[in-house]
């Protein structure tokens, strides 16, 4: 069973760059043309913009993380932690739609901006929209990210700062710093990454000849401009980039939740009245860039025909293809994970517990983009989009759901291994008998999450969509292009409810008990 | 005069049962604080080190009530099992935070680093970072540190329990010399009935949340029949013949 696992990873990935490599083969020649001064613009774009985003996603990111750690109780914190977890799990499509109907040219702050700009609004399409989107993705990541990494500081070493009456700076010094520090090459690695390889956020706020990055450019080179081999050679260096910066970023430890809730570092050193309020105001900031956006869609989701946008055929089909293919992935995912978990050999456990985050620098797109190469020659690759835009979901969805089912997975193994095997229960038998029953909640979450990620994904289905295969984002996307801004404001706040649903219940599920 | 005096001392955490310290220390005494696990003994200590503050009640040192004075300022210092030093700064640094927060020190702070270093029997170690260093060192370290300090009262919280029973005994003798050369005020949370017949003049056995007395430590030879003590410490296991 995980050997099947491994082997669909092996295949799918595999498969692509077979395509990608035999390509470039064939044809050296044209592929090297490809690196013209086109490549070296939208190069030095990607890597422009994923600097500049990284450093406006963490510098903030350290500040609010210290300002929470610093008030470790108050009402509502625990919900805003819970706050910053949802981006990450929202379609990219949904925050940049959030993002121009706030600020884009008719959004709705833009009266008030060209009131204070002085003259007309131009909107924030280009690197500007590009770089607010990041941030929007990657800094409560970050945040929660640096916040574990200060809450993993002993507790004693608070204690032992007080006794030694350290003074605010020399607590920052030598107690936040060092924390910091210690966590700040993985974050940064891993959020640069993530900006790196965007590709929805980038289509969206981007395009253009100025701002585009490699990953839209494989898109419009296959989709657009038909050049194949451009696409390859991109793909190709995309590929390269991307899994050398995951190695790299898989060397540093990511502590993603804190174990214990520590009250002593503020109970000791109480925050002065002027941090207070910094804190403050830093906290009501990050709160505001995350809601403001899914506020902006409501508003103007609200605006549109709800009813009789939810009864036009195309939107229901839309709607029912998103489903289904949302939930194939996910429980494709489920079952990889599972197999890979309660994998007999112990080699293949631990890549399971590496938290497959090698996968994270697999872009959808160039996976998409090899497989549309090879089945070019054989059939018309849009025919086999259902397929691939499965496969590469499972994919995608795959380091999430392992990160949110190994722990307890692991517990239940600790618990249960001995005796299973003493009572001879193995395979699928155990798993309806075990932990079928002992994690059905956290199963459960585990599916809504895979399924919530599937849903909203635009990347795969852009290069494979067709009028005959459209699901609720590339709809979306569609009405977009074509100017129905209502619609898409309406089909935006329907995709954002069926996202925040299936989120809702994975979190509401992980926060049951889990082995009892 | 009491060095250390307890009050009618109430204190409680969240959904647990009240605590109640009513006792005093003398000046130069080494009282070993016994009870069972969970019982209270370490919040006894953060309640002087000031990590936590009494519900009710004072705490005073040498007759001066510092109930509510913060960590920084109370004439005590605390050794406890782990993490007394910071990981990523060397043993030099981490014991020259004893005199001041910052890692630049004045010659004669340096100076002063160097000989309770030797006095605790690291010296030339005080490059290294703690990582580098044995468990019985890096509490050596601690303890130099503390030295500098030069606080009346030291605060043990099973600070040797991570150790092989000589290092054990080697650490409770330099303890041991540190306290006698400076008439040193020591109270030690312990699990040890030897460490605290080899190392205490006085006991203090928590039970039922509260420490209303404390006895010479002659009792742990002979506790009386039926008394918690007793149950607690048990019978020595005779050894077991065929």
């Amino acid at each position: 069973m995980a050997f099947a696992a491994l082997g669909f990873l092996a295949l799918l990935a595999g498969g692509a760059l077979l395509a990608l490599g035999v390509a470039a083969l064939q044809s050296p020649k044209v592929i090297s043309t490809a690196f013209d001064s086109y490549f070296l613009r939208i190069a030095g774009f990607t890597l422009w913009q994923a600097t500049l985003s990284t450093l406006l996603s963490i510098l903030p990111a350290i500040l609010v993380a210290r300002a929470l750690h610093r008030h470790p109780v108050f009402i509502g914190r625990s919900l805003i932690i819970r706050l910053m977890a949802l981006p990450l799990a929202l379609p990219a499509l949904i925050a940049a739609l959030g993002l121009l109907a706030l600020l884009g040219r008719a959004g709705i702050l833009a009266p008030f901006l060209t009131w204070g700009f002085g003259a007309r609004w131009p909107g924030i399409y280009g690197l500007s929209g590009i770089l607010l989107a990041h941030v929007f993705f990657n800094m409560p990541l970050a945040t929660r990210l640096f916040l574990a990494a200060l809450d993993a500081v002993p507790q004693d070493h608070w204690r032992l700062a007080a006794q030694l009456g350290f003074k605010p700076l020399s607590r920052f010094r030598l107690l936040e710093w060092p924390a910091i520090k210690s966590a700040m090459p993985g974050i940064a690695l891993i959020v640069f990454l993530l900006c790196a390889t965007s590709f929805t956020l980038v289509l969206t706020l981007g395009g253009g000849p100025q701002a585009t990055t490699i990953e839209v450019a494989i898109y419009q080179a296959l989709r657009f401009d038909y050049a194949p081999m451009r696409a390859v050679a991109f793909a190709l260096v995309q590929l390269v980039f991307a899994f050398g910066l995951a190695l790299m970023a898989s060397r540093f430890v990511l502590v993603e939740r804190s174990q214990n809730i520590d009250v002593s570092s503020a109970k000791l050193m109480p925050p002065s009245g002027a941090e207070r309020l910094i804190n403050r105001v830093l906290i009501g900031a990050a709160i505001v860039l995350i809601v403001s956006p899914m506020l902006a869609i409501l508003m103007r989701g609200l605006q549109a025909d709800i009813i009789k946008l939810a009864t036009q055929n195309s939107v229901i089909t839309a709607t029912l293809t998103s489903l289904i293919l949302a939930i194939s992935a996910s429980l494709a995912a489920f079952l990889i994970v599972v197999s890979l978990l309660s994998a007999r050999s112990s080699a293949i456990r631990e890549f399971a517990a590496g938290g497959g985050g090698i996968l994270l620098s697999v872009s959808p797109i160039v996976i998409g983009a090899g497989w549309f190469i090879a089945l070019q020659g054989i059939i018309n690759p849009l025919k086999a989009a259902p397929v691939i835009i499965v496969a590469v979901n499972t994919m995608m969805a795959l380091p999430f759901v392992l990160r949110a089912l190994s722990p307890s997975w692991a517990a239940s193994r600790a618990r249960h291994d001995r005796l299973a095997a003493s009572l001879g229960l193995r395979g699928f038998r155990r798993f309806r008998i075990v932990e079928g029953v002992a994690l059905r909640a956290p199963i459960f979450a585990a599916l809504a999450f895979g399924a919530a990620l599937s849903l909203g994904d635009l990347g795969v289905v852009a290069l494979f969509g067709s009028d005959s295969l459209q699901t609720l984002p590339s709809l979306l996307f569609a009405r977009l292009g074509s100017y129905r801004s209502d619609d898409a404001a309406g089909l935006a706040l329907l995709l954002m409810l069926l996202c925040l649903g299936l989120l809702w219940l994975a979190d509401s599920l992980s926060q049951k008990e889990t082995l009892r | 005069m009491s060095a250390v005096l307890l009050k009618d001392v109430f204190f409680a955490h969240d959904g647990a049962p009240q605590m109640h310290f009513n006792f005093e220390v003398s000046q130069g005494d080494r009282l070993a604080i016994m009870g069972a696990s969970g019982s209270g003994k370490s919040t006894l200590l953060n309640l002087l080190a000031g990590f936590e503050t009494p519900q009710s009640g004072s705490i005073q040192f040498s007759n001066i009530d510092l109930t509510n004075v913060e960590p920084a300022l109370r004439p005590v210092s605390i050794l406890f099992q782990d993490n007394n030093l910071f990981g990523h700064l060397t043993i030099n640094q981490n014991i020259g935070l004893g005199l001041a927060p910052r890692l630049h020190l004045t010659k004669l702070q340096n100076d002063a680093v160097n000989s309770v270093l030797a006095k605790v029997g690291l010296a030339r170690l005080g490059k290294r970072l703690p990582s580098e260093l044995s468990g019985g060192e890096r509490q050596r370290a601690a303890l130099a540190r503390a030295l500098l300090r030069d606080r009346p009262v030291l605060l043990l919280d099973e600070p040797f329990a991570a150790l092989g029973p000589a290092m054990r005994i080697e650490m409770l003798d330099l303890v041991l010399e540190l306290q006698l050369e400076k008439m040193l005020t020591v109270i030690m949370v312990t699990h040890n009935p030897d460490d605290a017949e080899y190392f205490a003049t006085r006991v203090g056995f928590v039970e039922a949340s509260s420490l209303l007395s404390t006895m010479p430590a002659t009792i742990l030879n002979d506790p009386p029949k039926g008394s918690a003590l007793s149950t607690y410490l048990g019978t020595k296991l005779p050894r077991f013949s065929a």
